[in-house]
């Protein structure tokens, strides 16, 4: 029993002050990235071409789909011009499909708080029910994440339960393969209203690098409403917890 | 199970072609037999050393099926291939070897043959069969099978999943109980196939090493690597130690991590919450440790075809070793208090047990089979890159149970954190990464990693333009679920989460 103590005491206190003070990624972290078309040599595809997903789009201006991108290094590696650089800010989550569509020169618009009626009802309390479905369980580790004693979900008043009829919301992960497609759409009529549903991961919200096997949907889109997009392969804690505060209005100022 | 012989029968040498981990071989050299040739071939080499690293079919000319077949010896860290092609039906091999149960399923789902005789033949993954002619049947509905049943007035049936009441995967388990008493578990999955390894074949492509990275999350550096060195092996490029060594830290700090995990989720599941919240915790530092090395807590663009994607300087190194040293201290710490808390090993010991007669009969892998006394670690048996130089020693215990799964684990974070100390205090000089050519045509290669949870084998198959004409990719769960369904059998149902994390098994990696 003495020993119980001893290493509660040498364990110390780890729980992140989320609210208070700035996040320390590491240094070589892949957060948002940035453009800068000035640099692109004219008729140049290299960062195109390397994309695995085909986020980038170069006609009418460089764009990147956030909502494709794997985060990967291969678009940064290639371009010989450093067009492409990946910042270290983690706030990726939006409220709408289009706002992951990064273009030159604009901030992303950030998640916005949900509407007032349905902060109302869940904003204090907000009780997610997780499903998963056809990824490659990496998003599923870092959402589970959010229940450590590092993050401390719990004390945002925010909780996964075990049932539908428990919950509030729907937290998405995966590119929803045909197996699964029926278990997710019973699995969200039997949320009661008014309820959320979270895209968690590029293949939630795109397919991934899974996109158009025949065995997937690309992503939720279409079947169910999406009200929060995180973007991510997978992507951060802090960048799932960001959004998830945001959306509840925890973060009120979008950086 | 026969008696374990300790000489490769002589129909085995002449019938196979021998070669090693990670070593290309031209197609012409695989020997094509008759069924019975093979079935005899398989059969005998099951019999020694052996085990069935994969066994699989392959469209070969007039609508036939190519049968492949992969048995790794680890008394010689050689492996055998032998094939055969096959019309419609053949007698199957799962009667007499039942580690060709799982595989077996897998060729009827994937091409419609029939192993004759097979005591179980339902899908695996719940998808059409693969082949493009017209008069295909559709597929089938996931999770709709003839399942095992039991009958009786005291008898009843628990069914759960595919969503599950956490954040995990999907998957559908079938209990047939008595009271609390599992007589039997029957597991199936599918829900998570995504048909990964069908748009492999005509590559490589850009988006090939992404998927390897995401067959299965947690294991994207074991997969990775084992692509990697086939990739590399098909290309004749050598790798340099530096980038060797990377791979290797990057290997052992992912086992570290999900190990550190599961020993937190294995206290959490007996209700010991401080290890459990320690463990959590240490488990994000060592992912930190991999994010700091190439900026994805999963590794995501470390391993690299030619190496590595990420180099470390010297005040990298000396940061992460810093960092090493106190997160090997904390989980230390906290998993000390597992083996010293009664209540913990009361729950432990003595559920979930596995013999090691059907350990070795199901052909179970990494630490499950080491759990059971079986010394079976590819990085002692087919060691590639560091893995031929820095050895670890295979860590096992004999109990077969909860507490030997959970040992095992805390005897590899050891030997991990050792490796790893090693490496860090001298790493070799070179070039992150070499530049890989074009694979050779017509050509096969086999590349075995020993991942966290256990061997990882891919096979690639070039054809004349040195494209793949086929990959196959072998994930450790693929051989352990069964190993989980037995090891529920005289169970109590409640015991079944502690089971299911003692050998945590991925449903990504299985599915596809």
């Amino acid at each position: 029993m003495p020993s119980l103590f001893l290493t509660r005491f040498r364990q110390g206190k780890r729980t992140l002050p989320f609210l208070k003070t700035e996040a320390v990624l590491p240094e070589r972290f892949r957060g948002l990235p940035t453009l800068d078309q000035s640099r692109c040599p004219s008729g140049c595809t290299e960062c195109m071409d390397a994309c695995p997903t085909d986020a980038i789009n170069g006609e009418g201006g460089l764009q990147i789909d956030l909502g494709r991108c794997l985060f990967c290094p291969e678009c940064s590696n290639a371009c010989p011009e450093g067009a492409i650089r990946f910042t270290s800010q983690y706030q990726l989550a939006t409220s709408n499909r289009n706002d992951l569509v990064l273009t030159e020169g604009e901030a992303l618009r950030l998640a916005a708080r949900l509407a007032d009626q349905t902060h109302r009802i869940l904003g204090r309390s907000l009780k997610l029910r997780q499903v998963s479905a056809g990824g490659c369980n990496g998003c599923e580790a870092d959402v589970n994440v959010l229940n450590t004693v590092v993050y401390d979900l719990d004390r945002f008043g925010i909780q996964f339960v075990a049932s539908p009829r428990h919950a509030d919301g729907l937290l998405i992960t995966g590119a929803i393969t045909q197996n699964m497609r029926l278990a997710l759409e019973k699995t969200y009529s039997a949320i009661p209203e008014p309820n959320i549903v979270i895209a968690v991961g590029a293949c939630a919200i795109s397919g991934g690098p899974f996109r158009d096997h025949p065995e997937v949907h690309n992503g939720a889109e279409g079947i169910v409403p999406i009200d929060l997009y995180i973007p991510g392969c997978p992507p951060h804690p802090l960048t799932i917890l960001d959004g998830l505060l945001r959306l509840i209005g925890k973060i009120e100022k979008p950086k | 199970m026969k008696p374990r012989s300790f000489s490769v029968s002589v129909e085995m040498a002449t019938a196979s072609s021998v070669f090693r981990s990670g070593e290309a071989i031209p197609l012409q050299n695989i020997p094509l037999l008759s069924i019975a040739e093979f079935r005899t071939a398989i059969l005998s080499a099951m019999s020694s050393t052996c085990s069935l690293a994969a066994l699989f079919g392959m469209p070969a000319e007039n609508r036939r099926i190519r049968l492949i077949a992969v048995a790794a010896d680890s008394a010689t860290s050689s492996l055998s291939i032998l094939s055969t092609e096959i019309d419609q039906s053949y007698p199957c091999l799962t009667l007499e070897c039942p580690q060709a149960h799982w595989f077996e399923r897998e060729i009827a789902e994937q091409w419609q043959l029939q192993p004759e005789g097979h005591p179980w033949l339902k899908p695996i993954r719940f998808h059409a069969p693969y082949g493009s002619s017209g008069d295909l049947p559709p597929p089938p509905i996931p999770g709709v099978t003839d399942f095992f049943a039991m009958h009786g007035r005291e008898i009843h049936e628990v069914a759960v999943g595919p969503v599950h009441a956490g954040i995990i995967e999907p998957g559908h388990f079938r209990f047939q109980c008595h009271g609390e008493d599992v007589f039997h578990l029957e597991i199936s999955l599918g829900y998570q196939h995504r048909g990964v390894e069908r748009v492999l074949v005509g590559g490589p492509g850009k988006r090939t090493i992404h998927l390897m990275e995401t067959l299965c999350g947690d294991t994207s550096i074991g997969h990775s690597t084992a692509y990697c060195e086939a990739i590399e092996a098909l290309s004749l490029t050598a790798v340099s130690s530096r980038a060797q060594v990377l791979r290797g830290i990057a290997l052992e700090l992912e086992r570290l991590a999900n190990h550190t995990g599961d020993l937190g989720a294995l206290a959490g599941d007996v209700g010991y919450l401080p290890s459990a919240a320690y463990c959590g915790r240490i488990r994000g530092d060592f992912l930190n440790l991999t994010a700091a090395l190439c900026g994805s807590r999963f590794g995501r663009g470390l391993i690299r075809p030619g190496g590595v994607g990420f180099d470390l300087d010297k005040p990298l190194i000396s940061n992460l070793q810093q960092r090493l040293e106190a997160a090997l201290k904390d989980v230390e710490d906290a998993v000390a208090l597992l083996w010293g808390s009664s209540s913990v090993q009361a729950r432990f010991e003595h559920t979930g047990s596995i013999s090691r007669q059907t350990c070795e009969a199901l052909g179970l892998v990494g630490l499950a089979a080491r759990a059971c006394g079986v010394e079976r670690d590819v990085r002692q048996d087919f060691p590639s890159g560091i893995f031929r130089f820095a050895q670890i020693p295979i860590s096992k215990w004999d109990s077969g149970d909860v507490f030997g799964r959970a040992w095992v684990r805390w005897m590899e974070i050891q030997r991990s954190g050792e490796f790893l100390r090693e490496q860090f205090a001298s790493m070799p000089e070179g070039p992150m990464l070499s530049q890989t050519g074009p694979l050779l045509p017509n050509h096969l290669v086999v590349s075995l990693v020993e991942g966290w949870r256990g061997e990882i084998c891919h096979v690639a198959i070039t054809n004349a333009a040195g494209s793949f004409a086929h990959y196959k990719v072998v994930d450790p769960s693929f051989h352990n679920w069964m190993g989980l369904a037995i090891a529920m059998r005289d169970q109590q149902i409640s015991d079944f989460p502690l089971c299911n994390k003692s050998f945590n098994l991925s449903y990504c990696g299985h599915d596809l």
